[in-house]
């Protein structure tokens, strides 16, 4: 029986008659008929009571022990991200709950839908500074979309109904269920699980106003130079197909943040490139030069824009955002679009003239050939000894047909990775955006495997930043779980090493990391793997670990000293963009 | 733009932590809140929070926003003083035989309206409400006199716009919002966001 029939029966059979069951099987029925079913947790002495009750549930539900929570979190993460559902983690009380906190942030800033559930000290302890005990409401609180105590058992099923509902309706985000040890244990008369359909304080999508719609279209079809960004709001709202259509009717080139990377294929012909600091030349200068600038579920980060009182003043803004605090925060809005572009997108569709701008559309690929001549072929072609992180991303992308999920981890190999990967399918590119956070990539990548198991998935990580999760190697050798694992390592932090390259004169404080043999710690693991420093021996390095059978770590050896480019230096603006 | 007092009156559940939900929202701006009071409403189950912050207009709309996308958060009104009548209410305590010695202080009470609300053979203790000037000034008036103790409270504050809560409300608790809200009723007014 497949693990959604299971789902239907368990939730008609609940129904129809009431049962005395414990707060924590509670919580399991909850997941099983949320079809939540893959959670990635750490279980610890608040948590016990849930984890017992698991004992029961493994042919339902599919527990993955993790090697520390933060790695709990950031595989839900990955989950949430390559499946397109919403990401389950358990954790016990105190330092289980403390470990979740910068994933938390981390999904809270890049919209993911997670629901985190982490036990607590009995309820007549709390405030007492029990064993185990924080304050794990108020710490969440700023990293939370929401956040709910329970103290009795009878509250978990319309509160979990709460916290599936909140997560990934609008703008989703995380939300963290903490439950006291005593809810957990206590009986109570289940009477069913209903899933939550509405919240009278909580309006998920504003309503479509057509006024606005028809405004929208108006200055679209009167613009001579128009430019679409877009974000991740395409793809969490679904709209990969309502965008392009959108795109391909009115034949405006397009770029894309790097959340919104992959909703749509990156060899499409309207397709410009990426936004922002180590964006494409292109669309960073004439964000300066558009008439009709189109925003798109993105919400105009500092990294995207560079100097705001100096960002696209001369064109018309039109924004779409399904969260209207987003509208007017960081740039004011023409024609302010509120609503779920997978509704409004197609409204703007039928209202817009079909449409080519080639002219335009060229100055884009006049920029982009000034970009290959001075960056690109550089990177992807490099005429000297040592190899760059950029031709190992082009060599992925031919073996792999630019078919695999690329996870990648926060610096310099980030950078790269993200301007020249190859797309085909929408939620392919998996990464830290807003919070930037080093050692995301290999725990995201366990979960990015469980949420698309057919897919080849990719970490690519620096040396740095494998160092701060790299422990999650153990849920790789347990769960036996086919995840490649790519080291781009040049001894440095790199990315601050440029900025102390660029802005500090050179005086490279604190980069200069040395790392452990990571092909003999993979093996430790018993994840084969190998190092590759030279050209000749890097594609059948490449093709050895995508043909392997199994998890596979390969470190490449690239420059020391290389840089990413181009650059948008910081406090600039994105029109005085750097090739060198 | 200049920075001015505006009060903000936000409708939400009465839930354990919301305080410090709203709080946080000033507080990660470093934005000191003036006054903050929590009251129920003219409705039933729901809480107003009145909150009172010197700043400049597009930073409060912001503000308000953030607040509104709270999910226990009903809605959040900004309004400048001119927009509400407003009251502060405070209690001071007074030595006994300064009143009793001095009609100069008896006399200074009552021009400022303030009521004796507990007699002692040690003590007085004085209220009076009003705006912040008028509080002010008795304090001034009395330090000299030797003031014991003085307290001051949150503004309250009622919108003079404002219709109440209630139709609002409905449209809060349906499913799905009825035929007859077509419109997009914060981008009808964009100019007057969050202004009843």
């Amino acid at each position: 029986m497949s693990t959604l029939e299971l789902t239907k029966e368990k939730a008609a059979t609940s129904v129809s008659k009431t049962e005395n069951i414990s707060g924590s099987e509670a919580v399991l029925k909850a997941f099983v008929a949320e079809n939540a079913v893959t959670i990635f947790g750490y279980p610890g002495g608040a948590i016990m009571p849930i984890y017992d009750a698991l004992y029961d549930y493994q042919d339902q539900l599919h527990h993955i022990l993790v090697r520390h929570e933060q790695g709990a979190i950031h595989a839900a993460q990955g989950f949430a991200r390559a499946s397109g559902k919403t990401g389950v983690v358990f954790a016990t009380s105190g330092p289980g709950a403390t470990n979740l906190v910068t994933g938390l942030a981390d999904a809270m800033i890049d919209s993911t839908p997670l629901v985190c559930v982490t036990g607590q000290v009995f309820a007549h302890l709390l405030g007492t500074d029990a064993f185990q005990e924080t304050d794990v409401i108020n710490i969440t609180t700023p990293v939370t979309k929401w956040n709910y105590q329970v103290t009795d058992a009878t509250e978990i099923p319309s509160v979990l109904a709460k916290a599936f509902y909140i997560a990934k309706s609008g703008r989703p985000g995380p939300v963290l269920i903490d439950i006291t040890k005593n809810a957990q244990i206590q009986k109570f008369d289940y009477k069913g699980y209903e899933p939550c359909t509405h919240i009278r304080s909580y309006r998920p999508k504003p309503i479509v106003r057509k006024k606005y719609v028809e405004e929208a279209a108006k200055l679209i079809n009167a613009g001579e130079k128009p430019f679409v960004i877009f974000g991740q709001g395409v793809i969490l709202g679904k709209a990969e197909n309502e965008f392009k259509k959108f795109i391909e009717k009115s034949g405006i080139p397009a770029a894309w943040t790097i959340m919104g990377m992959s909703a749509i294929p990156t060899d499409h012909p309207l397709a410009v490139g990426m936004l922002g600091m180590h964006g494409n030349y292109g669309p960073n200068v004439l964000t300066n030069e558009c008439d009709i600038l189109i925003a798109i579920g993105m919400r105009f980060d500092d990294r995207v824009t560079g100097r705001l009182d100096k960002y696209a003043k001369q064109a018309k803004v039109i924004h779409l955002d399904i969260d209207p605090a987003e509208i007017d925060k960081n740039v004011k809005a023409t024609v302010p679009v509120w609503g779920d572009c997978k509704e409004t997108l197609p409204m703007l569709t039928e209202l817009i003239q079909q449409k080519k701008h080639d002219s335009w559309l060229q100055r884009f690929r006049d920029f982009e050939n000034e970009e290959e001549e001075q960056c690109i072929i550089p990177e992807l072609n490099p005429t000297d000894e040592v190899l760059t992180m950029g031709e190992v991303i082009k060599l992925l992308n031919e073996l792999t047909k630019a078919e695999a999920i690329i996870v990648t981890d926060v610096g310099q190999h980030q950078m790269v990775a993200c301007r020249y990967a190859k797309y085909k399918e929408s939620k392919s590119n998996i990464t830290s955006g807003g919070l930037g956070t080093m050692g995301f990539a290999l725990p995201a990548a366990i979960g990015a495997k469980f949420g698309a198991e057919h897919r080849t998935v990719v970490a690519i990580i620096g040396d740095g930043g494998f160092q701060m999760t790299l422990q999650e190697l153990g849920t790789i050798m347990q769960k036996n779980l086919n995840v490649k694992i790519i080291i781009l390592n040049n001894n440095f932090l790199g990315m601050v090493r440029q900025w102390q390259q660029l802005f500090n004169d050179k005086r490279y404080s604190f980069v200069d990391i040395s790392s452990p043999d990571f092909v003999m710690l993979a093996k430790s693991y018993y994840v084969e793997g190998q190092r590759v420093s030279q050209r000749e021996k890097l594609k059948d390095a490449l093709a050895t670990m995508l043909n392997h059978d199994g998890a596979y770590l390969l470190e490449v050896m690239v420059g020391k000293e290389n840089n990413v480019f181009p650059m948008v230096p910081q406090g600039c603006s994105v029109s005085e963009i750097r090739l060198k | 733009m200049q920075k001015q007092e505006f009060t903000i009156t936000v409708y939400t559940e009465n839930q354990i932590g919301l305080l410090n939900r709203i709080a946080i929202i000033f507080s990660r701006r470093k934005i000191n809140i003036e006054s903050l009071n929590t009251s129920p409403s003219e409705i039933e189950s729901v809480h107003r929070f009145t909150i009172v912050i010197n700043e400049i207009e597009d930073v409060v709309r912001k503000l308000c926003r953030q607040i509104e996308k709270q999910v226990e958060v009903l809605k959040a009104y900004y309004n400048t003083n001119e927009e509400i009548v407003w009251q502060e209410l405070a209690l001071y305590k007074v030595p006994t035989e300064v009143i009793a010695e001095k009609v100069k202080v008896e006399r200074l009470l009552h021009e400022y309206g303030a009521r004796a609300v507990a007699i002692r053979t040690d003590y007085i203790v004085f209220e009076t409400s009003g705006h912040r000037e008028e509080i002010e000034g008795l304090i001034k008036a009395l330090e000299p006199y030797g003031l014991i103790e003085f307290v001051r409270s949150a503004r309250v504050a009622i919108i003079k716009d404002s219709k109440g809560f209630h139709e609002k409300l409905k449209e809060f608790e349906s499913f799905e919002p009825g035929a007859n809200v077509i419109e997009n009723e914060f981008l009808d007014k964009q100019e007057e966001v969050f202004t009843m």
